[in-house]
């Protein structure tokens, strides 16, 4: 008979980010719901938790980059960024999203992909650039238009990564597929994935561009 | 051998300037919550090792404890005016773009070096750490080359930095904890509980469906946990490889590498994925925290049919 009470947790964490509860609050409720429900004693679900906590502290060492994204901003760089952008000629928010998207595609399938992120590259760079584009599209921009544009570009980020990673041989997810296809007795060679990624990468150029292209519309039509 | 270790003494001390930093600025009025805070992360990330799995548990429950509580603030000192910054701007030009890119090109030329020369065979950098490694070797050199160049005041580091981590807040931390509520939810069974759901509804007779039913479960999996990694091996245990792939006869590279792609459509849509999601919102300090989310799911959606496509034409009809 399969424990069905622990799927509670997930049930925890929808309600709990639905509610707007502090997320690192939700999360913790969560964890220890689920592995009390789950038939594990408090201490051991606290061991759990911390044990899981110590070993993915790699996931937080890449704010080490803040101090220098910092400091660049003291001097001027957004401002720098914007400046830029204001004197191209022909420069949109669309255009210049639709070629951070292809650079972070290929990147990503050269198997760079820590070379641009969030912290590196879209704070700093891509979303004062995208915001100076829209500026000269239509003026000063309302909170909301300012809004969209900056998350764009953080939404431009992540689909060419996403995007375009798993066309690199060496990926973890592709050696993921690979190895969970093996347990199962399935042999594949890691070309033999990547190369079925190409489809879905041209694909996600083609939506997200088309989105961007829209929104280069709206910006210039709202006026 | 260079490895995360090394990596978690370096953060260890950046956190540490967080929360010297945070305890610095009278400009916010909830400092110390912020310097404990960071100040607590510093002793995770330098003696974790040390505390025992108790140990971190209550470290967590601490954490928690401090951003539940709403104890975290941040300040409204301003280091530079916007006329100082523009006047910086126009008098140093494009070069204050090359610090930046330091960073990114020592990866991309760390990366190259790495795997095309004798670099990896000599043994001198962890191959599982080597991209941190790379990012922590261009934060040090850009940081060596700001202070050389630009001769901020000795504390700027310091202080600029804590501003940006008191700016994204608990948000820093959020994708950790939720890397370990995987590691309670793996524990508990719910991987093989929801692999088991999902294989009692698997309809008979039609490939269409069962694409449909995979892929869709990639997505729902993935939208639970965050992460497509977790989502794929149950999904594969359930349906790609015994219905899709033994039963139907399906092509298994498609099968594997679009169901996984179907699968990042999910982390598209879900605050679980906080890394992607909800921390670019607090990094570019959106009022809305789901505003990401909210723009990327008219890309995920027509993105997944494609994928639904690719999947049935590619993986059964060529």
């Amino acid at each position: 008979m399969i424990n069905y009470w622990p799927l509670l947790g997930i049930a925890l964490v929808v309600v709990g980010f639905a509610l707007r509860f502090n997320p690192l609050l939700v999360v913790a409720v969560a964890a220890i719901v689920t592995g009390l429900l789950g038939h594990m004693p408090f201490l051991k679900v606290l061991g759990v938790l911390g044990h899981g906590f110590n070993e993915n502290r790699y996931v937080t060492i890449v704010w080490i980059i803040l101090p220098v994204v910092g400091l660049l901003e003291r001097y001027g760089l957004q401002e720098q960024a914007r400046n830029l952008i204001g004197g191209m000629r022909g420069a949109t928010t669309g255009r210049l999203l639709i070629v951070y998207l292809a650079i972070r595609q290929i990147l990503s399938a050269l198997g760079l992909t820590t070379v641009a992120g969030h912290p590196q590259t879209v704070r700093p760079l891509v979303a004062p650039m995208a915001i100076a584009a829209a500026e000269k599209q239509r003026g000063e921009l309302d909170e909301e238009t300012s809004e969209r544009v900056k998350a764009m570009s953080a939404a431009t980020d992540n689909v060419g990564l996403f995007f375009g990673e798993d066309i690199f041989l060496a990926i973890a997810s592709i050696l993921l597929i690979q190895g969970s296809l093996a347990s199962f007795g399935i042999q594949l060679t890691p070309f033999q994935l990547s190369m079925w990624a190409i489809p879905s990468a041209i694909c996600a150029f083609l939506i997200h561009g088309t989105r961007l292209l829209l929104l280069d519309r709206k910006l210039a039509r709202r006026k | 051998m260079i490895n995360l270790h090394w990596l978690y003494i370096f953060a260890g001390a950046v956190f540490a300037g967080f929360a010297i930093g945070s305890a610095r600025d009278p400009s916010n009025a909830k400092r110390w919550g912020n310097a404990a805070f960071w100040g607590l992360l510093t002793v995770s990330l330098w003696f974790g090792d040390f505390l025992g799995d108790i140990g971190n548990g209550i470290l967590v429950l601490a954490l928690v404890a401090i951003a539940g509580t709403h104890s975290l603030g941040r300040g409204t000192r301003e280091s530079t005016t916007v006329e100082e910054r523009e006047a910086s701007s126009s008098r140093r030009g494009n070069t204050l773009f090359l610090p930046a890119l330091v960073i990114p090109f020592t990866a991309f030329v760390g990366t190259l070096l790495f795997n095309y020369t004798p670099l990896k065979a000599a043994g001198i950098i962890d191959p599982k750490a080597v991209t941190l490694v790379l990012l922590g070797t261009g934060v040090i050199l850009a940081l060596v080359i700001c202070y050389v160049w630009l001769r901020p005041p000795a504390f700027a580091a310091v202080d600029e930095g804590s501003r940006l981590a008191n700016s994204i807040g608990w948000a820093m931390v959020l994708p950790q904890m939720l890397a370990s509520l995987g590691v309670i939810f793996a524990a508990a069974g719910v991987g093989t509980t929801i692999g088991a759901l999902v294989g009692a509804i698997i309809p008979s007779g039609s490939v269409f469906l069962a694409v449909l039913l995979y892929a869709l479960g990639m997505v729902v999996f993935t939208m639970i946990m965050g992460n497509a990694f977790a989502a794929f091996p149950v999904m594969a245990a359930a349906i790609g490889v015994p219905i899709l792939i033994h039963q139907d006869g399906g092509n298994a590279g498609v099968i594997g590498a679009v169901g996984m792609l179907s699968g990042f459509c999910g982390t598209l849509m879900t605050p679980m994925a906080a890394n992607f999601n909800i921390v670019p919102a607090a990094l570019l300090e959106l009022k809305n925290q789901y505003g990401v989310i909210k723009l990327q799911i008219p890309t995920a959606i027509p993105l997944l049919i494609a994928n639904i496509v690719i999947l049935y034409i590619a993986g059964f009809h060529l």
